[in-house]
């Protein structure tokens, strides 16, 4: 049999439409096979208005059961035994004596039919529907009545040709369905079979996947933006695109404002010319089945007109006070409340900038107090600032908050700043380095193009975390309101993608959640982003993560050669190591008396190891680790043939030297104990 | 249907007509400035408790800071919305704004209509709710919200509330540009009437308003607020108690710090507080209304006024 279910509400926001039809064949799929309604076949769609659940192959009633009730024991007296009988609704002549396996009881077989599933969806069907997570739901018609995304207006569920009958906050389900708001009929009667040509009769196109072919028929050429396409496909019943076209005098403005106008604030596609610049053409989705007056592309035009208008008009405005004049305007803009103002955030990132820029500088090497005061030095009195664009970048990177472009298209923050530092004749450094420094605001987006935008990007995201866990703005689940796992993702990538060595745990502080959290940021980062495994993780940043490009690199060596057969054995045996030196406390200290060192394994490993310290800092960190897997027929057969705890006091401390100076050795690369070997898995 | 577009004041009447027929009680202007239709006690007091009703008015909302002395064609200091209330909300509520707009001349076959989530809260009123900005042909003509808090209460029946923003329409209708050039009446352009408020006010709000008399006047309309709240918590008539007067309190205090704002005069450390100090009133405000008026109603249910009245 097949059911249909058709949810009738008013418009629902597109983006909750996929998770509300997932939920749905979950639901209904769980209770077909709770209830043994056989195997089902669903097909969801959905459209603003309505959420559809077709399924077929439900069975016309639950399977009979029968299970067996077990009563008191044989040797229970009558009166007893005739209560059990009397409480189940037996008679005694029905009862017999069986062992459960222990005892003899009496027993007897209960056999129940199984319920019609027109009942059981009749039962099960409404909590499903008022049960489906809607990101942010209402209530009506009171408070205490029923909770959905907006209220339903109708339902159809029809199983096979019967009505199931049902009812939510005071609609009953029944056979009518209701077309398009404007081109259909308000209420027609539906089938499972007729459903989705009745609808289509009434200007409802159910498939997701036609609509979204409809949208695309358009002959224009227009800039494919999937997101904003799916927006379309969910925000409409009977898309048709129109095109429409604007004076090319708005060419003027930048693209990235007229893209964002459309894009954004009147959902439209922009339409590329010849040369990949915009053209004077946008392709806007209506929900309706065309425009032959011509008064819907008319309307959407004089809409577009009037927001570029503003946009130039703001434009206009905004280059009267420069953007370095605009900073001391961020006393007056909040960054969080218990943080302060925009222009306390900007001191602050400007500062760290500049702390950034000489570690970036120095690739590494350690930067002393002094460097720091020379940089300043530098910075304050001498001619050529340009070494220092990162700092200028950072001073004026929020000033566009307070820019009348920004207040109305807040998601070009930085792009505007960016704009206006490149028009108002700022070096394309600083300019490039403001524009971008939001960047990456997602782990599939790119880092900032240049060092300054990198600087100023990792500077302001560390500024924010530092000072959000420093008031207890910490996320907790699925709560991040400010964004700091993006931010400090986005400081991760850059400083792997950018190659920038930065001695990132004292950047971060002495914060031990901030520390914590970021770790965990990090190791997300290589293992999901990257693909590294996680125990290569583990292992590499137990030696240190201060430096992410190094981390990268250890990653890299250790992926390398992990596949050849002496890497694996060799972290077994290093894993063996560390217990005994555990085992042995803090023994293990001092140095290797080579006079103590018995002929033999024991100095063949303490040769090798002492030629591998030799070589180790001239190699590269795959050579590094090359050299461990090297040293695996050393490590066995000092296993072999030496015994670690020997009587010989002496003998015994100078053994868990010589181990702990091989690990030492190599632990500037990972802490190889971390690795999971085949044995273990 | 005539040719003719209609004029700005035909398209106000229409929909007052529309919606008085639908059972709406068309009120006039509230005489106290608001920055939204919402803030009116025909709004915000009855959305609160369980009795049904119907309203539609026209309400100046004064929002300081989008004053533009005149000159932007579309931004106003002060803008004109018809504000309808439906409590509880019918089930044809769409079907029937889509009527208001077929009632002022719209053909909606031959246009195209979206409804696009937007979500509603006023901070400083303690409301919010959930609904859509309904776009005809990619303008924003209505904002349609289902209310659930009005005063951090949950409401009773819900309202829907449908707020045209009249100028925009109107702009739309008569295929013009710029909101100045919409006609008012026949001949008579907006303009003609509005220019010199739209200069004056922004002149005003921007240049000249005296910062440390605004505040003043603030402390003034809170403390007079919080004044007679004290009393109605110790008062023995509380059937009779003035809140409508105190609720006007309310709504200067919201007005003089839009002002406050526009003239940049609220620092970011003072503007949080300064919201939360009238959603403090505001929120004392709706309690002891819900309360009064239930104990009124108690009152007038015949049980004896005596008993309602100690119940309070």
């Amino acid at each position: 049999m097949n059911l249909l279910l058709e949810i009738g509400c008013e418009e629902i926001p597109g983006w909750m439409l996929p998770g509300a039809l997932e939920y749905l064949e979950k639901s209904v799929g769980d209770l077909a096979r709770n209830r043994q309604l056989g195997d089902v076949a669903f097909q969801m769609d959905a459209t603003p208005r309505r959420l559809v659940l077709r399924a077929e192959g439900l069975l016309e009633q639950e399977p009979d059961s029968s299970e067996r009730v077990w009563g008191p024991a044989k040797s229970a007296p009558p009166a007893a035994v005739a209560g059990f009988a009397k409480k189940q609704g037996v008679t005694f002549e029905e009862l017999e004596v069986l062992s459960d396996g222990k005892v003899d009881k009496y027993s007897f077989v209960r056999h129940t039919s199984g319920a019609n599933t027109l009942d059981i969806l009749a039962e099960e069907l409404p909590q499903i529907i008022l049960k489906t997570p809607f990101p942010k739901t209402m209530f009506w018609p009171g408070k205490g009545g029923a909770r959905f995304i907006r209220p339903i207006r109708w339902i159809v569920a029809l199983f096979g040709s019967d009505v199931v009958s049902f009812e939510i906050a005071g609609v009953w389900a029944g056979n009518e369905s209701s077309g398009h708001r404007k081109l259909g009929a308000a209420r027609f009667p539906v089938t499972y079979e007729s459903f989705e040509a009745r609808l289509r009769e009434n200007f409802v196109i159910l498939s997701a996947d036609e609509r979204r072919a409809r949208i695309q028929a358009v002959p224009t050429k227009y800039k494919c933006d999937n997101e904003l396409l799916e927006t379309l496909v969910y925000l409409t019943e009977w898309p048709t695109p129109i095109t429409g076209s604007f004076d090319t005098e708005f060419l003027a403005l930048p693209g990235e404002v007229l893209t964002t106008v459309m894009r954004y604030h009147q959902k439209y596609f922009s339409v590329e010319n010849p040369e990949g610049g915009l053209a004077p053409q946008f392709v806007a989705v209506t929900n309706t089945d065309g425009d032959p007056a011509g008064l819907i592309r008319l309307g959407n035009e004089r809409v577009l007109r009037a927001r570029f208008n503003d946009a130039r008009f703001f434009w206009d405005t905004d280059q009267k006070r420069r953007l370095e004049d605009r900073v001391k305007d961020l006393a007056n803009v909040t960054f969080q409340a218990k943080l302060g103002t925009y222009l306390e955030k900007t001191e602050r990132v400007t500062d760290l900038a500049f702390t950034l820029l000489v570690h970036a500088r120095a690739n590494g090497a350690p930067v002393s107090e002094q460097d720091l005061k020379d940089a300043k030095v530098r910075y304050a009195f001498g001619e050529d600032k340009s070494e220092f664009h990162a700092v200028r970048a950072a001073r004026l990177c929020k000033a566009d908050l307070t820019t009348e472009l920004v207040k109305e298209f807040t998601e070009l923050q930085g792009v505007v700043g960016g704009l206006y530092c490149a028009f108002q004749g700022e070096p394309e450094e600083v300019s490039t380095a403001v524009y971008d420094h939001y960047k990456p605001v997602s782990m599939e987006d790119s880092i900032p193009r240049t060092e300054a935008g990198r600087v100023v990007s990792i500077a302001d995201k560390l500024d924010t975390l530092r000072g959000c866990f420093r008031v207890g703005l910490i996320p907790s689940g699925s709560k991040d309101p400010f964004a700091l796992r993006r931010a400090a993702q986005g400081i991760v990538k850059i400083a792997v993608d950018g190659q920038m060595r930065l001695p990132l745990r004292k950047l971060l502080g002495d914060d031990a959640a901030l520390g914590e959290f970021f770790l965990e940021r990090v190791k997300y980062y290589f293992r999901e982003v990257l693909g590294y495994k996680y125990d290569e993780v583990n292992a590499v940043i137990a030696s240190g993560w201060d430096d992410l490009v190094s981390v990268a690199e250890r990653l890299e060596a250790i992926r390398e050669v992990r596949p050849t057969g002496d890497f694996e054995p060799v972290a077994a045996g290093f894993k063996r190591i560390k217990n005994i030196l555990k085992q042995a406390g803090g023994s293990s200290s001092g140095h290797v008396d080579k006079g103590l060192i018995e002929e033999g394994p024991e100095a063949g490993l303490y040769e090798a190891t002492t030629a591998a310290a030799e070589r180790m800092p001239s190699l590269t960190w795959r050579e590094k680790v090359q050299t461990l897997a090297s040293m695996r027929p050393y490590i066995d057969r000092f296993f072999d043939g030496v015994m670690v705890n020997v009587t010989d006091a002496a003998v015994r401390r100078n053994r868990l030297a010589l181990l702990a100076t091989m690990l030492a050795e190599f632990s500037t690369i990972a802490d190889f104990s971390e690795i999971v070997t085949s044995g273990e898995k | 249907m005539s040719e003719r577009k209609p004029t700005f004041q035909e398209i106000v009447l229409r929909l007052k007509q529309y919606w008085g027929e639908r059972g709406c009680v068309v009120q006039e202007p509230y005489d106290v400035e608001v920055g939204a239709g919402t803030s009116c006690p025909e709004t915000f007091l009855r959305a609160l408790g369980p009795k049904p009703y119907r309203t539609a008015y026209v309400q100046p909302s004064r929002r300081p800071a989008d004053g533009r002395y005149g000159d932007n064609p579309n931004r106003l200091y002060k803008h004109m919305q018809l504000q309808v209330i439906l409590k509880p909300t019918p089930a044809d509520v769409i079907e029937q704004y889509m009527g208001s707009l077929e009632a002022i001349g719209i053909d909606l076959r031959q246009h195209d209509l979206k409804l696009e989530e937007d979500n509603w809260e006023n901070p400083s009123l303690g409301a919010w709710g959930v609904g859509w900005q309904v776009m005809l042909d990619g303008m924003e003509i209505t904002q349609f919200t289902y209310f659930q808090q009005v005063g951090g209460i949950d409401l009773d029946l819900v309202p829907a509330e449908i707020t045209y923003g009249l100028e925009r329409l109107t702009a739309f209708l008569q295929g013009v540009d710029s909101v100045y050039d919409i006609e008012w009446n026949t001949g008579v352009k907006y303009r003609d009437v509005r220019y010199n408020d739209e200069l004056q006010y922004s002149v005003y709000n921007f240049e000249v308003a005296h910062v440390p008399t605004l505040w003043k006047l603030f402390e003034i309309h809170e403390a007079e607020a919080m004044r007679l709240l004290a009393l109605y918590g110790e008062s023995t008539e509380k059937h009779r108690f003035p809140l409508l007067p105190t609720y006007d309190h309310v709504l200067k205090c919201g007005n003089l710090f839009n002002t406050l704002d526009a003239r940049g005069a609220i620092s970011v450390t003072e503007r949080v507080a300064v919201i939360g100090r009238i959603r403090k009133i505001a929120v004392m405000v709706a309690e002891s209304w819900v309360e009064q008026q239930a104990a009124v109603d108690a009152g007038a249910s015949g049980a004896g006024s005596e008993v309602g009245e100690q119940a309070a």
